[in-house]
Order: structure tokens, then C-alpha cells, then sequence
């Protein structure tokens, strides 16, 4: 808003059915914010307090409740003495780490390949990737987990078409029937991270390509016509002009795969392979397996969300400056 | 024109016509790979949805299948899973997810509205905590959430998943229809204002027709997210005829192999509506997504 549309509009004279307009605003807000403080905020505070204190079946059950114990630190430092918890909490930064990564290399990749392709060729791709896009993450589990299959999955289908000599020297196994993906925690996560990067890198690369769209054409001739190669280019005019939507891409799979829980869920059968779960599904676990330990649930919940607070910091920082938030 | 005759150069330039045509063959050669390989787990669900189980319980790969049966799609929509038919987990899906977008669409519009149409004391905050909400995840909430929702009588019930899927995609609702609102000149709302239309008018009849495809993409990443939650739909639904479809789907993974046939099948049928939506609004999707990025 400029000033000189507010001194416009202060010409005008105010009508009597007129609510002050400097509370206008505030009135349309109420609505959202009410359901943020009720949804969101008042539950956040709850889960903190909850942390410090032991919330079992005596505490939820519905005939004649006992009040929550305050424990203090207790919940905290009985997941620190808990292998279960390191873990998680290995799986969850690896998982992220390595997902986020190829996510943005294979879509970066794939949305600068589109804006090469012909406008026909870009369409037909764009829809073909965009139904990974659209698969619901539970269908995602479902269906990367019958590929993984030991006995029908293609994966070990595939496996099995690679000379035996080629096989052994790789993996040290010639003959693939039969063998399980998802009963061990290193394997379970290739599948997911496979799962994750198939059904996100499409984001990644439409976002890209709009990216890449909006940036003038003679910047690219200047940089031809100083003799610039294809990679000094991408280096020193795209990934520059392009930062803002990295970030913003970046952050956003952050948070996407730091908390990944259906897929996971699914791969897993459920919260059952304790050695493969991740943070989400450790809490999950914790509060709501029997018997039900709420108040660790959640000191593992307020421990994923000041990681990713931490870890997101100083992307959310970039993205309050660049964005017209003030 | 005399150098066009010239056969040196001629040489160079279908040389330079090589290279092109090889370029050319090279990127669409990777989009066909790339393009199968990306849609082939989509293909594979829904094949497998149609396939008899002889072709599905094989080791061999069969990627025509020359079996074909709707006897799986017939089952899981009769007999269903966990005592109920899938259409009854479509249906409770379908209420929550249109639910979420009703009481959000409205509410984010006019938070929207407030954030991109005004500047006032407290507005920065609301937009600084609306991105850290989104950082908080669901198991953080999951728990108060689930003890609230049991006090207050809406345990096993579609509405108490309503109320909580309003909450998770409202902050994301409003982070996105923002950019929509904004990208309006503000100047056709002043002249409809200095014309003497009233302020609801003018909201009415010029910015919300302008905003509308704005408010479609994000009504539809909202209902795509509310038809997707399986944690909150797994911990507050114990009474199967309230499940949603996410959590009926585990109801097929049973204790003596599973029926993938089926499974299939009613992945299938969740899947269907999320692409055509996809399809519908994808290009707007993305410029809300990331917009105000772009432009840096």
C-alpha cells in the first residue's frame, strides 16, 4: 500500500454504517487467529508442560482422572538414556539430509531439463511427473512397498537381470528372490528415501522451471557473448537470480522430511521396527503404543520441533527479509 | 548471399545442424526415460488394481498385463476392509477434507485480505508466526491435541477431524492466498471505492471475483492435505466406521500376506481425485508456492 492511496482515501467521506477502519483488519483476523491460539498455540504450550510432566492412563482415562505429575526433567533424561531415541534421531537427520539433497539435485536437474524441451515435449513431461506429485503419501508407502516386495517386487526383479558377476562384486549376492527390504533399518530407508525423492522432486522441478522462466533472456545472450559455457552460466547467472526460490525450496523440504510419518508408517507396517523409527514415529509410538507414556511422547515431540526450529532458523530469517513481510 | 554458396561454410553449418539434431534427440531421449521411469510406480498401482492375482504373485515382471478383473475393485467396494466398504472411508474422507475447506477457505480470505490490504500494528508478528507454525509438526500437537478433543466429546467423530484439519492447513492457507490477494492492483478497488461503492462491495464484487482462482488453488491444496492426514485420522477415529481412507488402507496389511489386489484397488480410487485436482491447478499451485521467491 502506497501513502498516497491512504490520503486518497481519507478524501472520501465516511459512512455512517462505517466501523473505524484502522479496526478492520483486526476483525477480519479474529476468525484465523482464533483457530491458530485454539489449534495450534494453546496445544504447543500444552505439549511443552506435558514434557515436564507424567501423563499415563490413570491421567486420560475418562472415570475419575488423576492430575499429571510433575516430573520435571525426568521425561528428557530417560529418552537421553534410551538407544531408541539416538536412533531416531540418526535416522531422522540422515533421512532429511540425504532426502533433501538428492530432492533438489534431481529437480533442479529436471526443471532445467524442461526449459530445454520443446514447449510440447515440457507439457507432456510436466503431467507425467506431476502424478507422482499427486500420489497421497499413504498410497506412495503402499506402493513402493509391493515394489520392494521380497518375493514379487520389481526391485529384486531388476536386481536379478544384473550379470551375477556384476551383482557379487556390488553386493555380494547374485540371487534376489526372496530378499527383504523392509525388515531392516538401513534398507527401510533406502525405499523411503527413494519413496520421498520420487514423489517430491516434481515440486522441486515445476518450481524451478517457473524460476527459470522469469529471468530475462539477455542475460543469457551477454553471458554467450562473453563466452560463457553452459555450467559458468548456470553458475554465475542462474543459481544466483534463482537463490530466492532455493531457499524457499529448501526450507520447505526441510520441514517436509524432517516429519515424514505415513510413509514411513506404511513401509514399516506400523509403529513395529523399533530400530527404524524416526522422531514423528518414536513419539507417536511413545504416547500412543500401550502402555501409553504421553508426557515422553511429547518431550520427544518439543525435542523434533526445536530442531527443526534451529535447523530453520536462519532459512525463515532469508525468507522474512526477502519476502514483503515488513 | 555469396557465402551461402561458399561450401566451406556450408559444411559448418550442417555440422552445427548435426550437433542440434543430436542435442535435440539427447534431451527428449531423457524426458522419455525420465517420464517412464517417474510414472511407471503409478502405472504398476493401477495395473496391479486390475491384474488376477496369478499375474500379481509372480516373480516374473509382467508390464502388460494380458489378464484383466474388476474383481478386486468389486471386492474391496463390497466387502470392503475392516467390516465397511471403501465407500463409506471415501465418504468420511470426503467429509473431513470439504469440511477443512469450507470453515478455510472463508477464514483465510479474510485473513488474507487483513495481512495483504492493510498495514497495521502486529501484522509483521502474524506473518512471522504464521511460517514458525508450519515448522511445528503434527505430533507436537498430536497429543494436547488428542486429550482436548476426547474432554471436549468429539473423540470418534468426523467433526472433532474437521476442527483439527482447519487448524493444520489454515496457517499454509493463508501464507498462500496472501500472495493471490496482493498480486490485485489495488487501484480497481479505489475507483470502485471513490465511486461510491461501499466497502463490502467492494470486496464483493472486485476483489473476490479477482482473487477466486487464488482461493480455488488453495482450497484444493487444503482439501488434498486434509484427504492425505493419517496421524491425527489414526489416533482420534478407533471406531472403523469413522475411519477416513488413509488409516482403512493399513486395514489391508494383515497377519497372513496381503491382499494387493485389493489394496490396489482402493489406493486407486483415493489417488484418482488428487490428480485431477492436480491437473486442474497445478501452474497456480506452484506460483502460490513459491511466490514472492520469484520475484526476489
Amino acid at each position: 500500500m502506497t501513502d498516497t492511496s491512504i490520503a486518497r482515501r481519507s478524501h472520501r467521506p465516511q459512512k455512517a454504517s462505517g466501523l473505524n477502519p484502522k479496526y478492520i483488519p483486526y476483525v477480519l483476523l479474529i476468525p484465523g487467529v482464533l483457530v491458530m491460539v485454539a489449534l495450534l498455540l494453546y496445544p504447543m504450550i500444552q505439549a511443552i508442560i506435558m514434557s515436564f510432566q507424567k501423563v499415563g492412563i490413570p491421567q486420560i482415562r475418562e472415570v475419575n482422572p488423576k492430575p499429571a505429575d510433575w516430573v520435571g526433567w525426568e521425561n528428557y533424561t530417560k529418552i537421553f538414556e534410551n538407544d531408541i531415541f539416538w536412533s531416531s534421531l540418526r535416522n531422522t537427520l540422515v533421512f532429511a539430509f540425504v532426502t533433501v539433497s538428492l530432492t533438489l539435485i534431481v529437480g533442479t536437474g529436471v526443471g532445467v531439463l524442461l526449459q530445454q524441451l520443446s514447449k510440447r515435449m515440457s507439457t507432456i513431461l510436466i503431467v507425467g511427473i506431476m502424478f507422482a506429485w499427486a500420489v497421497p503419501p499413504v498410497a506412495q508407502g503402499v506402493i513402493w512397498r509391493w515394489l520392494f516386495d521380497a518375493e514379487a517386487g520389481i526391485v529384486n526383479w531388476a536386481l536379478n537381470l544384473l550379470p551375477d558377476f556384476l551383482a557379487t562384486a556390488l553386493f555380494g549376492r547374485a540371487d534376489w528372490t526372496g530378499v527383504p527390504w523392509l525388515n531392516e533399518a538401513y534398507t527401510v530407508y533406502i525405499a523411503l528415501i527413494m519413496t520421498v525423492v520420487w514423489a517430491s522432486f516434481p515440486f522441486v522441478a515445476v518450481s524451478v522451471l517457473a524460476g527459470l522462466k522469469s529471468i530475462p533472456s539477455e542475460l543469457y545472450e551477454a553471458a554467450r557473448v562473453d563466452g560463457s559455457g553452459p555450467w559458468r552460466t548456470f553458475r554465475s547467472v542462474t543459481f544466483p537470480l534463482l537463490k530466492p526460490v532455493f531457499a524457499v525450496l529448501t526450507i520447505l523440504s526441510i520441514i517436509w522430511d524432517f516429519k515424514v510419518f505415513s510413509q514411513l508408517y506404511v513401509l514399516l507396517n506400523g509403529p513395529t521396527n523399533r530400530g527404524a523409527f524416526n522422531l514423528s514415529m518414536f513419539s507417536y509410538a511413545e504416547a500412543f503404543r500401550a502402555p501409553p507414556k504421553m508426557g515422553s511422547g511429547a518431550a520427544i515431540a518439543v525435542i523434533l520441533t526445536i530442531i527443526l526450529l534451529v535447523v530453520t532458523a536462519f532459512y525463515v530469517r532469508q525468507m522474512v527479509k526477502s519476502e514483503d513481510v515488513q | 548471399m555469396t557465402t551461402l554458396t561458399n561450401p566451406q561454410v556450408k559444411r559448418g553449418r550442417d555440422k552445427a545442424k548435426t550437433r542440434k539434431t543430436l542435442r535435440k534427440i539427447a534431451l527428449n531421449g531423457t524426458a522419455v526415460v525420465l517420464f517412464i521411469a517417474t510414472i511407471f510406480p503409478v502405472y504398476w498401482m493401477v495395473t496391479t488394481a486390475f491384474k488376477t492375482n496369478d499375474q500379481i504373485f509372480t516373480t516374473e515382471f509382467i508390464p502388460f498385463p494380458t489378464s484383466f478383473t474388476f474383481e478386486h475393485l468389486d471386492r474391496v467396494l463390497s466387502e470392503g476392509v475392516a467390516g465397511n466398504s471403501i465407500w463409506l472411508y471415501l465418504r468420511n474422507s470426503a467429509i473431513v477434507a470439504l469440511g477443512t475447506v469450507a470453515v478455510g477457505a472463508v477464514f483465510s480470505l479474510l485473513a488474507a485480505t487483513a495481512v495483504s490490504r492493510f498495514r497495521f500494528k502486529g501484522r509483521t508478528s502474524f506473518l512471522i508466526t504464521l511460517l514458525i507454525v508450519q515448522m511445528v509438526p503434527a505430533e507436537a500437537l498430536l497429543i494436547p491435541l488428542f486429550l482436548s478433543v476426547k474432554r471436549l466429546g468429539l473423540y470418534d467423530q468426523l467433526l472433532g477431524l474437521i476442527v483439527v484439519n482447519v487448524g493444520l492447513t489454515l496457517p499454509f492457507g493463508i501464507w498462500m492466498l496472501r500472495t493471490f490477494v496482493a498480486a490485485v492492483p489495488k487501484s480497481l478497488e479505489e475507483a470502485a471505492w471513490i465511486d461510491g461503492a461501499s466497502r463490502f462491495t467492494t470486496f464483493w464484487k472486485v476483489l473476490f471475483p479477482l482473487v477466486a482462482p487464488g482461493l480455488v488453488a488453495t482450497s484444493i491444496f487444503s482439501f488434498i492435505t486434509a484427504w492425505n492426514e493419517l496421524i491425527f485420522a489414526l489416533v482420534l477415529m478407533s471406531d472403523p466406521s469413522g475411519y477416513t481412507m488413509p488409516v482403512a488402507l493399513q486395514y489391508f496389511f494383515g497377519q497372513r500376506g496381503t491382499d494387493w489386489g485389493a489394496i490396489m484397488a482402493s489406493s486407486t480410487l483415493m489417488t484418482i481425485p488428487v490428480i485431477v485436482f492436480f491437473l486442474l491447478v497445478q501452474r497456480r499451485m506452484v506460483s502460490g508456492l513459491v511466490a514472492g521467491a520469484v520475484k526476489g
